[in-house]
């Protein structure tokens, strides 16, 4: 177990800044996800904490060692690859048993540990095979497993639940949940899936072009995203945005307006814009209502009924299109008018600089 | 989708036509003419006709035979010895000259002898060019094949990384192989010469003068062995690239795995990188045996087969003979003899090195 803190931290790759100065810590325990889009630098950035990429700037911390010029192997760290990198012509077993085996371990410590990783993860009977008579399930199951014999203070893993099938995924989502629960070890976990991300973490990082967007608790990431970025990032379907133009400010509140959205006053304290501003108004689909208030009227051109929600895409006056989650299955069809109800206070409000406000 | 490729085969078999066409005309053709012509008396210009002779070529070639000895004694039953008190022996001639008690060894000549107690063990063959021609190929072989493959291998290691200027190796490791055998045996008779070659001046030059210059090639006791090294040099190249291929299908992650749980880099080629080459290895040292067992070029060039037929291989010998000789059925019968000890040995080698359930 151990604490993970990134100061300053840089990659470049020839001349191309890759990682551009990253902040984070990691407490003991904790379940981290390093979240982005794809190419964003999330595996750069655990492969410079596993030592497998040299750290360009900046200083890494684990436990209370700066090990930016240790190898792997003395940071205490296990790693499980998204192509669970499990050694084809080894059993389980062996493969378990790996990390003890080139450390010369007596058979009776290696059996143990096998043993009892193989508990954990529920694959004593798999422990003869060899991978290519394994799913691949239960292949990530011997990595996770490799991991666990390691004991080591910080468990990484980059996208491992990416090669398999969505069932799959969301039952080893949960299986990985229970297994920080029941070893309360600090792990690190980067996808670009924000449903992972979402059910997975205690704290959150958003990278983005290698820069950090924001740090947070799953919720705070989805009720108070930072930035533009982070708000269309996390949450399924996208956050809506709407142009607007600020119509007044006061201390406790916002109004804007536009053709789309008419006038709506936002119960936002001591926002930093004058009258005028043009700012970007978000709105979460499932924050859009049906009836009541009718601040939005648009026609729907697009209809996905999935039983217990209904997704409709709108079109604005404006031309705009936008995403309505509407709860329960109802009946709506393309080409209808729609009347939306908009909560002003669960709205976001985005400065021309992209920050909220 | 892919029955329509797999199962109309018409397309495969004109595009497959030319070269199978070929094949059979210069491959598959000749080889049955050489089964055929094995069993007759053919000869490459000859007014009579040619007759079928059975197995009679076989056994000229082949036939070999024991003749245990017991040292001559007078007539009290000692033991007659000569000048420095060694056993005399009768004649190994009175027995396979014109001896009609042992029929079997008409013809025959003395291969080797050894001493059994007071006895002499005389191994006598019917044609002992072709046994040396044999025993130099097997020689050769079993030299080749594990010095070539491994320094193939290890070169292949070298040259497997990225560093600057790697092309440029991997370029001169394999520019012997694009040179024609030809004209590296022409080289390296230079490099042998007795007198002015560069191996003597160098070895000169190194011991300051203390080791004697050598005839390489015109010793019977060096010939073999000289061939061997300039023949390793020459292919090393080919199976060099052979291995690289190998070693670039192992994933770079079983790497990284292996680096995270601390193995060290002959670990690392123990448990990741041999067993990664497994398919290759089984390639390269079949290879290797089928190319030494053909070794024609460099004897031709370099030795003729001498001196004192230290350097006889089988093809030079099928060559010689069908060519030198004009005896082409002589020559066919070696070739077919070849043929038999390659596929057996490909086989065998196959059956050792398969893949264990
Ligand atoms: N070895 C490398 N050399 C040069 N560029 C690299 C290398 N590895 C990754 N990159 C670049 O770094 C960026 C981040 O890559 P990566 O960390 O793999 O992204 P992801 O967030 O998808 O895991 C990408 O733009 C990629 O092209
Ligand atoms: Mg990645």
């Amino acid at each position: 177990m151990a604490r993970v803190s990134l100061s300053g931290i840089k990659k470049n790759y020839g001349g191309v800044e890759i990682i551009k100065g990253v902040d984070i810590d990691v407490a003991d325990g904790e379940f981290t996800v390093f979240v982005g889009p794809s190419g964003c630098g999330k595996s750069t950035l655990l492969r410079m904490i596993a030592g497998l990429e040299d750290i360009t700037g900046g200083t890494l911390t684990i436990g209370d060692r700066v090990v930016n010029d240790l190898p792997p192997k003395d940071r205490s760290i296990a790693m499980v690859f998204q192509s669970y990198a499990i050694f084809p012509h080894m059993t389980v077993r062996e493969n378990l048993a790996f990390g003890l085996t080139i450390a010369n371990a007596p058979k009776a410590e290696k059996d143990a540990k096998v043993a009892e990783a193989a508990r954990i993860l529920q694959m004593e009977h798999l422990l003869d095979r060899r991978p290519s008579q394994l799913s691949g399930g239960q292949r990530q199951r011997v990595a996770i497993g490799r991991a666990i014999v390691r004991k080591p203070g910080v468990f990484l893993f980059d996208e491992p639940l990416s090669n398999l099938d969505a069932a799959l995924r969301v039952d080893m989502r949960m299986e990985l949940a229970k297994l920080h629960a029941d070893l309360g070890a600090t792990m690190i976990y980067v996808t670009h899936d924000q449903v992972e991300a979402m059910t997975l973490a205690d704290k959150i990082v958003v990278l983005n072009a290698g820069i950090v967007q924001q740090v947070g608790t799953p919720l705070e990431l989805y009720h108070r995203p930072a930035n533009l970025f982070v708000a269309g990032f996390i949450g399924s379907p996208k956050m809506n945005f709407l142009k607007a133009k600020v119509e007044a400010v006061d201390a406790t509140s916002v109004t804007v307006g536009s053709p789309d959205i008419g006038t709506l006053v936002l119960p936002k304290a001591n926002v930093a814009a004058a009258v005028g501003d043009a700012v970007t108004v978000g709105m979460r689909p499932h924050h859009l209502t049906l009836g009541g208030a009718q601040d939005i009227t648009g026609r729907v051109v697009l209809v996905e009924r999935l039983g217990n929600e209904t997704l409709t895409a709108i079109v604005l006056a404006s031309g705009q299109q936008i995403i309505v989650a509407l709860p329960g299955d109802i009946e709506v069809m393309a080409g209808q008018q729609l009347h939306l109800a908009t909560q002003a206070e669960r709205a976001c409000l985005f400065l021309a600089n992209g920050l909220a406000a | 989708m892919a029955s329509k490729f797999t199962r109309s085969n018409r397309t495969g078999w004109m595009m497959a036509g030319p070269a199978a066409a070929l094949m059979a005309i210069f491959v598959v053709l000749p080889f049955l003419f050489a089964i055929g012509l094995s069993f007759t008396n053919q000869r490459l210009i000859s007014p009579n006709p040619t007759q079928f002779v059975g197995l009679s070529n076989y056994e000229q070639l082949l036939g070999v035979g024991v003749l245990t000895l017991a040292p001559e004694t007078d007539t009290t039953g000692a033991v007659l010895r000569d000048a420095d008190g060694k056993p005399s022996y009768p004649s190994v001639r009175s027995f396979t000259r014109n001896n009609d008690q042992y029929p079997q060894y008409d013809g025959m000549r003395e291969w080797f002898s050894f001493g059994l107690g007071d006895n002499q063990v005389y191994v006598l063959g019917r044609d002992i060019v072709f046994l040396k021609a044999l025993v130099n190929t097997v020689i050769f072989v079993l030299v080749v094949a594990p010095v070539q493959g491994g320094l193939a291998l290890g070169l292949a290691l070298l040259i497997n990384q990225r560093l600057r200027g790697i092309n440029l190796f991997r370029a001169i490791y394999f520019m012997p192989v694009v040179v024609s055998i030809v004209v590296v045996s022409l080289l390296w008779r230079f490099i042998y010469d007795g007198n002015s070659g560069l191996l003597n001046n160098l070895l000169g030059a190194i011991s300051l003068g203390t080791i004697p210059r050598i005839d390489w090639l015109g010793n019977p006791g060096t010939a073999l062995g000289a061939i061997i090294a300039m023949s390793v040099w020459q292919a090393v190249g080919f199976h060099m690239v052979i291995w690289l291929s190998g070693l670039q299908t192992i994933s770079p992650t079983l790497y990284e795995a292996a680096a995270i749980e601390g193995a060290s880099p002959w670990q690392t080629f123990r448990y990741v990188t041999w067993p990664g080459l497994r398919n290759t290895a089984v390639l390269v040292l079949i290879v290797i045996t089928m190319q030494a067992f053909s070794l024609f070029s460099q004897i031709d060039v370099m030795t003729g087969g001498g001196p004192l037929d230290s350097t006889q291989t089988i093809v030079f010998q099928a060559v010689e003979r069908g060519y030198g000789k004009q005896d082409i059925s002589g020559g066919s019968t070696i070739s077919v003899v070849l043929f038999v000890i390659v596929l057996s040995i490909s086989l065998i080698q196959r059956w050792l090195t398969r893949e264990k359930k």
